[in-house]
């Protein structure tokens, strides 16, 4: 399959009066042209931090790139200046940001923020921009768009604010879109709506998309591949079914087993005990070992390595040594899997 | 759960006016209670007014019609400096947006701990620093974070922020906007399992909106489910899941996403069109089951009834 882009153990860090948050810590994965890759992992893990230093967007100077490239036609993008980087921003690699009030303008109407891409990007005139604008806002389902085009982002609901970031960003055709949460603030139906939309300019353009979300649902419904990531790093990357139904990560499992499934009634969620490690002093072994109940002694003294599990397939934990006893994922793990039996496909 | 009402939402009403001959009719003539002690879900589509509903409740909009009483009171009517203060500390909301809800230029100390000095609830600074530490540590944060500002979080970080601060002057009621959708699934389960705790142990009560449908089914005793600025129905929220009556509340089922690959791909979607429904007859809110409600019309009201009727002798 074909590269696109080619992150090599990138290391991000931030300086602050505490001391230097060391938010990714070494990331490593390839991004194939036409497929779709989702980042799952916990809050604080380093997602946003490692798509933002994708488009050249940490905040300066406390922000900074330790180590590490990323490889977009050629060139490293990390040692781009800001000038080079603003002609890839938004035409060549487009990014969906989880705050869409970070990236709206409050005091600029809604319609004029959509149409100055076009304008920039596209080369297109004041008429057709505003022709073309209103498409878009049709497109991510925003009703009475002509009317809605002279108001101001607060006017908007949360979602729709969302769905505009979604228009802006899909309105140059990117060569790689980067989504950051972009469904989280939108109900199922039009989250449902707009995945179909995100998958038909794919197919269409032949986009990659790399697509954040810590929904699992949605992750099973857009993703060729998965990265799971943990306190700044990839613990596990496979193919999604291979993720979902032959997880090898402990954290992974903790992930499968926190979601409530419609039938479940228990009285408390499952939930990873303990809290994440601090970033600026991260642990020197595994940095989930403190939280995982299958921990070995190892694991408190050194990080694991990335293990294979298939030729897509790996994942960073020493259970998959080949000296490691034997652990089964948690009971309430395997339940989840087993009751995904699609032997009678047709009668679901 | 009781049923002592803490809440009263009568026929309320919040439009905007989109242009010079347009209206947005964003919440459109509610009636609801909430009851001491429960959870009641708030869900539908994006931009059918649950937040607008929220805001009107804790007086951020004068509503354009309707009442909402709070313990009896109505709450839009005109107040004192200490009555207004009381009626704050009660209710809190949590909002959908953390990061245009916190100060920039607050530390986090001085964010959590805003509505502790505004009440006075802390005797002195040593115990107004030990509370917002509990307050981080009960959210999953810990106390190193309280000399950052809100910048320097992740998105998840800042929404339990948010929930920090709500919680900081133990109020009686909390609105909560979307307040575990910018967070992962464990952090998720945290909170919500932390919400639970905490209603369990101050009886407090509340409004949750969301549009994660396990959750709010999870977390909530009633589900009302909104469309366009009104109720289409209203259930316990075991019921809603079983007996979903309203072809919309249908339609926003069939499209939770489950996490199983296979299923995803050849999932079939049941899509919602409003012009299904008989025109000619304004529907109303009709009770087709002890404690379900559905907007319908005369007709559907008896279909319904008799759907209903087929499902349970079955
Ligand atoms: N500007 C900043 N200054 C200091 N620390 C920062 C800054 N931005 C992010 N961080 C820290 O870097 C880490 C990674 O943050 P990031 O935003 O990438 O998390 P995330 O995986 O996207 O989480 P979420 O799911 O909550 O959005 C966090 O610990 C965060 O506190
Ligand atoms: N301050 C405002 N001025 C004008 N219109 C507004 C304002 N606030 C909300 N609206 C409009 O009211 C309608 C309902 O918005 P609201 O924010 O309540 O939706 P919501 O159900 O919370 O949606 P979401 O799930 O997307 O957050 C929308 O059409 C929105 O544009
Ligand atoms: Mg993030
Ligand atoms: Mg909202």
């Amino acid at each position: 399959m074909e590269k696109i882009l080619e992150v090599k153990d990138l290391k991000v860090s931030f300086k602050t009066h505490g001391g230097e948050v060391q938010a990714v810590r070494g990331v490593t994965f390839d991004l194939h042209k036409g497929e779709t890759l989702a980042i799952v992992g916990e809050s604080g893990s380093g997602k946003s931090v490692t798509t933002k230093t994708l488009m050249g967007l940490l905040p300066k100077p406390h922000g900074f790139v330790k180590e590490g490239s990323i490889t977009f036609d050629n060139k490293d993008i990390t040692k781009l200046k800001e000038s080079e980087l603003q002609k890839i921003r938004g035409k060549d690699i487009s990014m969906i940001f989880q705050d869409p009030m970070t990236s709206l303008n409050p005091t600029m109407k809604v319609g004029t923020q959509i149409m100055e891409g076009l304008i920039k990007h596209q080369n297109m005139g004041k008429a057709e921009a505003r022709e073309k604008a209103i498409e878009l806002m049709n497109l991510v389902q925003i009703p009475n768009p002509e009317a809605r085009m002279k108001q101001y982002p607060h006017q908007f609901s949360g979602g729709m604010r969302q769905r505009v970031v979604i228009a802006i960003a899909l309105a140059c055709n990117p060569r790689v879109l980067i989504a950051d949460e972009p469904t989280t603030a939108l109900d199922v139906t039009i989250q449902a709506q707009i995945l179909e939309l995100m998958k038909d300019i794919q197919k269409k353009v032949d986009t990659s998309i790399i697509f954040i979300t810590h929904d699992l649902g949605v992750v099973a419904n857009v993703a060729d591949r998965v990265a799971v990531m943990y306190a700044g790093k990839i613990v596990e990357i496979g193919t999604v079914d291979e993720v979902f139904y032959n997880p090898k990560h402990p954290y992974t499992w903790g992930l499968l087993g926190s979601m409530p499934t419609l039938e479940s009634d228990e009285e408390e969620l499952f939930a990873i005990p303990g809290t994440p490690p601090d970033l600026i002093a991260p642990p020197k072994g595994d940095a989930f070992a403190a939280r995982n109940k299958f921990a070995l002694e190892i694991d408190f003294v050194e990080q694991p390595p990335m293990f294979k599990v298939s030729d897509t397939h790996y994942a960073a934990t020493w259970l998959l040594h080949e000296d490691a006893p034997k652990v089964e994922p948690p009971e309430s793990v395997k339940k989840r899997i087993e009751s995904m039996d699609h032997s009678e496909e047709a009668t679901r | 759960m009781s049923q002592e009402k803490l809440l009263e939402i009568k026929n309320l009403k919040q439009h905007f006016k989109l242009g010079r001959n347009n209206v947005v009719k964003a919440v459109d003539g509610l009636t609801f209670d909430i009851y001491k002690g429960e959870t009641f879900g708030l869900v539908g589509e994006s931009g059918c007014g649950k937040s607008t509903t929220g805001r009107s409740i804790i007086r951020l909009y004068n509503s354009t019609d309707g009442e909402v009483l709070f313990k009896g009171e109505n709450v839009q009517g005109k107040k004192n400096k200490s009555e207004l203060k009381k009626f704050n500390r009660q209710m809190q909301m949590i909002f959908q947006d953390p990061y245009s809800s916190l100060n920039p230029r607050m530390t986090v100390m001085d964010i959590i701990a805003e509505g502790i000095d505004i009440h006075g609830l802390a005797k002195n600074a040593e115990e107004r620093k030990a509370k917002v530490y509990e307050l981080l540590e009960t959210v999953g944060l810990n106390k190193e974070h309280a000399n950052r500002y809100p910048h320097e979080f992740s998105g998840g970080q800042r929404q339990r922020l948010g929930i920090a601060r709500a919680l900081a002057v133990d109020p009686e009621f909390i609105i909560a906007d979307e307040p575990i959708s910018a967070l992962d699934v464990s952090i998720q389960a945290q909170v919500v399992n932390l919400m639970k705790q905490l209603q369990k142990e101050k009886g407090l009560t509340y409004l949750f909106i969301a549009h994660d449908l396990s959750m709010v089914k999870y977390i909530s005793d009633r589900i009302g489910v909104m469309y366009f600025g009104k109720l289409v129905e209203l259930a316990d929220a075991e019921e809603l899941y079983k007996n979903p009556v309203h072809p919309y509340t249908r339609s926003l089922l069939s499209a939770i996403p489950l996490p199983d690959p296979i299923y995803e791909r050849n999932r079939k979607r049941i899509v919602y069109d409003p012009s299904q429904h008989d025109t000619s007859e304004e529907p109303e809110f009709r009770e087709i089951s002890p404690r379900h409600w559905v907007l319908c019309t005369s007709k559907e009201f008896e279909e319904y009834k008799k759907e209903k009727q087929n499902t349970v002798t079955n």
